[in-house]
């Protein structure tokens, strides 16, 4: 049962790709990094490449963390939906399968500063 | 000649019955499942509405008369409380942050509560039940009104008071409350019981009140013990109310135990949710603490939750399934909501601070198995990051759970190094959860959930399209004054400034 109801009931949903104008949401996650507090969410094109992603938003969200500038980018281990990932940098979000509210987790093994503090 | 012989008093059980029984009129040319439209649909089976009893059996007339006396003592109180300049009375201006925090979350769910039962006294049948939600109905708007009286004096001196009303709607932490109200609202009216009186009410609101009130009196608040006090004798008939309820519904039918039992689970976690930012509040905004939330837990939620689910166990229901998820993430909560508010304090209408050295040293006592492992290396690199003059805010926003609308901030219930994330799909399209709860939750239901307003999200679409100056106007945020690092703010000097000449002669 989709929902409790008296009769026949359908919902519209609020955050459809329609009403970005053009763009998608993306989120992603700093995996072990939890100076920031919950998985970014970010507001780009589908047509914007992976790469552009990274060096673009991503990067500059991610410097507060004292790991920021160690990150190799080459050895960045990816996740999609909780899926080992590999992504094709110079390809669109949309090339790479990125959809609408999609979740990414990067994992950079050997950096994490702040737990290792601990 | 005719002796004159007093009248008998009519016997308090008597004047019930002539007073609330009476009501209860057999229709003659309308059929009763069509005047109460709502009462079969959600599944639960009722034989007989005259087995609720409402132990209170109070009346009308006596209602009006108790409420009208707490009423006239409340604002003899808040009178004197703003003659005297209670607002320099309380510890430190930081307190300040727990109260924008009700009005701006506490005090529309009040409201919203009231509306709720003002329904369900319609919607029920029973003429016990309808008395009991209509009173209850009043006391939520009572309670709404004198929360709001109470604190507007505040509103006089200080920032982050004046726009409660549009926050409610339009702040990304109040569409929390918000969405539990509305989800409970436009519930049937079993559910609604469940959620508010049972969940809500009985079960949780000793972590709600009890921190607040308490808080308020440590920190000399004497407008919030006020209303705090007032509002107490009411919540000894709501909680009555909400437990006679789900003992009826079992009485009733052995089918509609898996139904309750399936409330409590989706109620519990909803209102355990909400009641995250009280966490944060006991452990890091009252500048005199009573308890940590750790030990507010260990008292109102393991030792009287066990004893209730342990009386409820002999008509079948057991602890809600969330419990050991709940549990494990009591050592954690408030300092995840602590470091969300202040990175993203930009966007707050309170203020939120690094802990000082002492708060510090008290967290680390008061959580010695979380604190200085996780959340002290963050707090310390953040106040480095200020020391160094590029003071932290996360401008990434948040990704946020389509079910209780907080930002995820939660962890793994069994890797606290590791970022919740539950996601699904329901007709092509993607959600995201924080937890197994809320998962669960919008699986049952999802028709319902997918419709969520997300605060976050909405921010990318028209009309604001991405624009965060133009947002603090649509939420009524004065940037520089409302939100922001405490240290600094308008508030912090203020206070200083005028405490200072109450105590000083410069």
């Amino acid at each position: 049962m989709a929902v409790v109801s008296t009769k026949p009931y359908v919902g519209v949903p609020r955050d459809l790709v329609a009403n970005f104008n053009g763009k998608q949401l993306v989120y992603a996650c700093w995996d072990q990094h939890l100076l920031f507090a919950a998985p970014f969410l970010i507001c780009v094109p589908p047509e914007m490449s992976f790469r552009e992603l990274v060096d673009g938003p991503l990067t500059a969200l991610m410097q507060p963390d004292p790991d920021a500038s160690a990150v190799d980018w080459s050895k960045v281990e990816w996740l999609k939906s909780n899926k080992p990932f590999t992504p094709d940098f110079d390809a669109s979000l949309a090339a790479n399968g990125i959809g609408h509210k999609e979740q990414l987790r990067f994992i950079t093994p050997g950096l994490n500063s702040l737990l290792a503090a601990a | 000649m005719d002796m004159k012989v007093a009248k008998k008093k009519l016997a308090l059980k008597e004047k019930y019955r002539l007073l609330t029984r009476d009501l209860g009129w057999e229709p003659t040319y309308q059929n009763k499942d069509e005047i109460y439209p709502y009462t079969k649909y959600e599944g639960i089976r009722i034989h007989d509405w005259d087995k609720w009893e409402d132990p209170f059996r109070l009346t009308m007339d006596s209602y009006w008369k108790y409420q009208a006396e707490k009423e006239r003592k409340f604002y003899a109180i808040i009178d004197a409380h703003a003659q005297n300049n209670g607002h320099l009375h309380i510890t430190d201006a930081r307190y300040l942050s727990a109260l924008k925090i009700f009005l701006q979350a506490i005090s529309p769910g009040e409201y919203a509560a009231g509306k709720g039962f003002a329904r369900m006294g319609r919607e029920f049948p029973g003429v016990g039940t309808q008395v009991a939600c209509q009173m209850q109905a009043i006391d939520e708007i009572r309670h709404a009104q004198t929360q709001i009286h109470a604190l507007s004096n505040y509103n006089k001196f200080y920032n982050g008071f004046h726009a409660f009303a549009d926050a409610r709607d339009r702040m990304w932490y109040c569409t929390v409350p918000r969405s539990f109200f509305d989800d409970a609202v436009s519930a049937g009216p079993f559910e609604f019981m469940i959620a508010i009186g049972f969940s809500f009410e009985y079960v949780l609101t000793n972590l709600l009140f009890v921190p607040f009130m308490s808080g308020a009196a440590y920190n000399g608040d004497m407008a919030t013990v006020t209303f705090g006090f007032s509002a107490q004798s009411d919540e000894a008939r709501h909680m009555t109310l909400g437990l006679e309820c789900i003992k009826f519904m079992l009485e009733q039918d052995p089918a509609n135990l898996p139904i309750v039992q399936g409330w409590i689970d989706k109620w519990f976690w909803r209102g355990f949710r909400v009641l995250g930012l009280v966490s944060t509040m006991m452990d890091y905004m009252l500048p005199k603490r009573v308890m940590s939330w750790r030990e507010a837990w260990n008292i109102y939620g393991i030792e009287n939750g066990t004893a209730l689910f342990r009386d409820l166990a002999r008509y079948g229901i057991r602890a809600p399934a969330g419990w050991d998820d709940a549990e494990k993430a009591i050592d954690h909560m408030s300092h995840q909501f602590m470091l969300g508010l202040y990175q993203w304090s930009f966007g707050t209408a309170l203020h939120s601070w690094i802990p000082s050295d002492d708060d510090m040293a008290w967290l680390a006592k008061k959580y010695p198995d979380t604190f200085d492992k996780y959340y002290r290396p963050r707090w310390e690199h953040i106040k480095k990051l200020k020391a160094a003059g590029t003071q932290f805010a996360n401008y990434g926003l948040a990704k946020l759970c389509q079910t209780c609308q907080l930002p995820i901030v939660f962890t793994e219930p069994d890797d606290p190094t590791r970022s919740a994330q539950r996601e699904g799909e329901y007709k092509g399209e993607k959600y995201h959860f924080c937890s197994d709860g809320c998962q669960h939750i919008f699986e049952n239901e999802p028709e319902k959930y997918i419709q969520a307003w997300l605060p976050m999200p909405q921010l990318f679409q028209d009309p604001i399209g991405g624009d965060l100056a133009a947002w603090m106007d649509w939420v009524g945020l004065r940037n520089g004054k409302d939100n922001g690092d405490f240290d600094g703010s308008e508030d912090q000097k203020n206070f200083d400034a005028w405490r200072a000449m109450a105590t000083s002669n410069q």
